[in-house]
């Protein structure tokens, strides 16, 4: 594991192997390269690194993953409570998010 | 209203459709250097639909790109001596990620704008290549069953593609991850330097206000003298939180984003202090340092917005502990500093 890491043993990802048909979508679109295929099934290698972006449980078939997904950003967790609403994103078209 | 980087028309069974140049002009390069510095970003779109690069056919494969302008340049500037299609979403403006989360890069729109533009007549492959990052807002499987299109996702990059399609439409591991280099972390700081927009008059006008005050009343000169070296603080603490802390930011120990601020902001309140810019008065001394910290430690936590690895939990556990300390920091700074003008 190298690069930057965040907090760890915090985020929400499960991945439930039962329900896994070993597809790799997961991986595929993982950013964090947190999955690894093994014997047809996909496995959580690198929990800490997941950023809750949610590409994985989208795209998997058969609803083996789940994690609680959002923009992780200080300023959608604000505007989240000023409005009691899940953070928002509304920054702007360009970098940010 | 024709778009320079239209440049011709090529005729489908689905209509005409537009041909875009794969080369930057002066133009583009000017608008994405605008976009960076937050200068009409808002109108800075492109018509979702689409699009032709080179002289596609029925075999050519389809990219998909949001209605951002700056990503469907990169796209197409990435397609350059290839042939294909681009199918641009409404994204709102939005680039890909962004859109992604919000979810207009999403399943719907994609799955809309399959049939809008009729696909299956411009094409006979049955399959769109959808930016890596905008899985997250999209399903492959659900748009498999809704337009019986293929997803396959590409890379992160578009400067990737030419790479990807030489493997065969298979992303290699290092065209999959998102990294969060030096320059990347760069591109992002004029952004973070428009944050608090008008405050950034407000703040130091109020400072320089206050810091005319004293025990006999209001002094000009005083203003000027302790209220520029205020500004100039609080600058230097807004610049540690939105500059210094993204820039050094594998460098500062811990990996909260508020303690990492937090380590610049009393890093430089300290330089500061060496150079005897700070106060000669111990209790003006301690409220710059609450007041630097804090607001170095507020524009840092920000930065986990412009991060490409922080997860919405590990920002919630860290805003809850440090928010409210943030708060606490800044405004018992304030207090003491505005005590520290009557002693
Ligand atoms: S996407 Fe789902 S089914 Fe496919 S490999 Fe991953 S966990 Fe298994
Ligand atoms: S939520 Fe995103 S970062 Fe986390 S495992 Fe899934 S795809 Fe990877």
């Amino acid at each position: 594991m190298k690069g930057l890491t965040y907090i760890k043993n915090v985020n929400t990802l499960q991945l439930d192997s039962e329900k896994c048909n070993g597809c790799a979508v997961c991986s595929v679109v993982c950013p964090h390269a947190v999955f690894i295929m093994k014997e047809g099934k996909s496995f959580v290698q690198h929990k800490d690194l997941c950023m809750e972006c949610g590409a994985c449980v989208m795209n998997c078939p058969t609803q083996a993953v789940t994690v609680k997904s959002g923009v992780g950003c200080a300023a959608g967790v604000i505007s989240g409570w000023i409005r009691g609403t899940e953070p928002v994103c509304d920054c702007g078209p360009g970098g940010c998010c | 209203m024709k778009q320079h980087y239209i440049i011709g028309q090529i005729e489908t069974p689905a209509g005409i459709v537009g041909q875009v140049s794969t080369v930057w002009t002066n133009k583009d390069l000017f608008s994405t250097l605008k976009v960076r510095w937050s200068i009409g970003r808002m109108d800075y779109t492109v018509m979702p639909g689409l699009y032709a690069v080179g002289n596609p056919d029925k075999e050519s494969d389809v990219y998909v790109s949001c209605n951002f302008k700056l990503s469907f340049d990169h796209l197409r500037r990435a397609l350059h001596g290839m042939n294909g299609w681009i199918l641009v979403l409404d994204t709102k403006g939005i680039n890909v990620w962004c859109a992604a989360g919000k979810g207009t890069f999403g399943t719907k729109e994609l799955a809309y704008r399959i049939k809008e533009h009729q696909l299956e007549k411009v094409v006979t492959h049955k399959r769109v290549i959808v930016p890596q990052l905008g899985a997250t807002g999209v399903s492959a499987y659900k748009i498999k069953e809704e337009t019986g299109c293929k997803v396959v996702y590409g890379p992160v990059k578009a400067c990737d593609i030419p790479g990807f399609v030489a493997n065969g439409y298979k992303t290699l591991p290092e065209m999959r991850k998102i990294d969060f280099t030096l320059l990347e972390r760069t591109k992002l700081i004029p952004v973070e330097l428009f944050y608090a927009k008008y405050y950034l008059i407000i703040v130091p006008a109020i400072f320089l206000i206050l810091a005319g005050l004293h025990t006999k009343g209001f002094s000009v000169d005083l203003s000027w003298s302790n209220g520029g070296r205020a500004v100039i603080n609080l600058c230097i603490a807004y610049l540690s939180g939105c500059v210094i802390t993204p820039i050094l930011l594998p460098l500062i120990p811990f990996k909260r984003f508020s303690l990492k601020g937090v380590v610049t902001g009393w890093l430089m309140a300290a330089l500061l202090l060496y150079f005897n810019f700070l106060s000669t008065n111990i209790v003006e001394i301690i409220a710059w340092f609450l007041l630097i910290g804090g607001i170095s430690s507020f524009m840092a936590m920000n930065f986990t917005g412009a991060s490409t690895y922080t997860s919405l939990s590990g920002v919630q556990k860290e805003m809850k502990v440090f928010l409210p300390l943030q708060i606490g920091c800044v405004a018992l700074g304030s207090m003491g500093w505005i005590f520290s003008r009557f002693i």
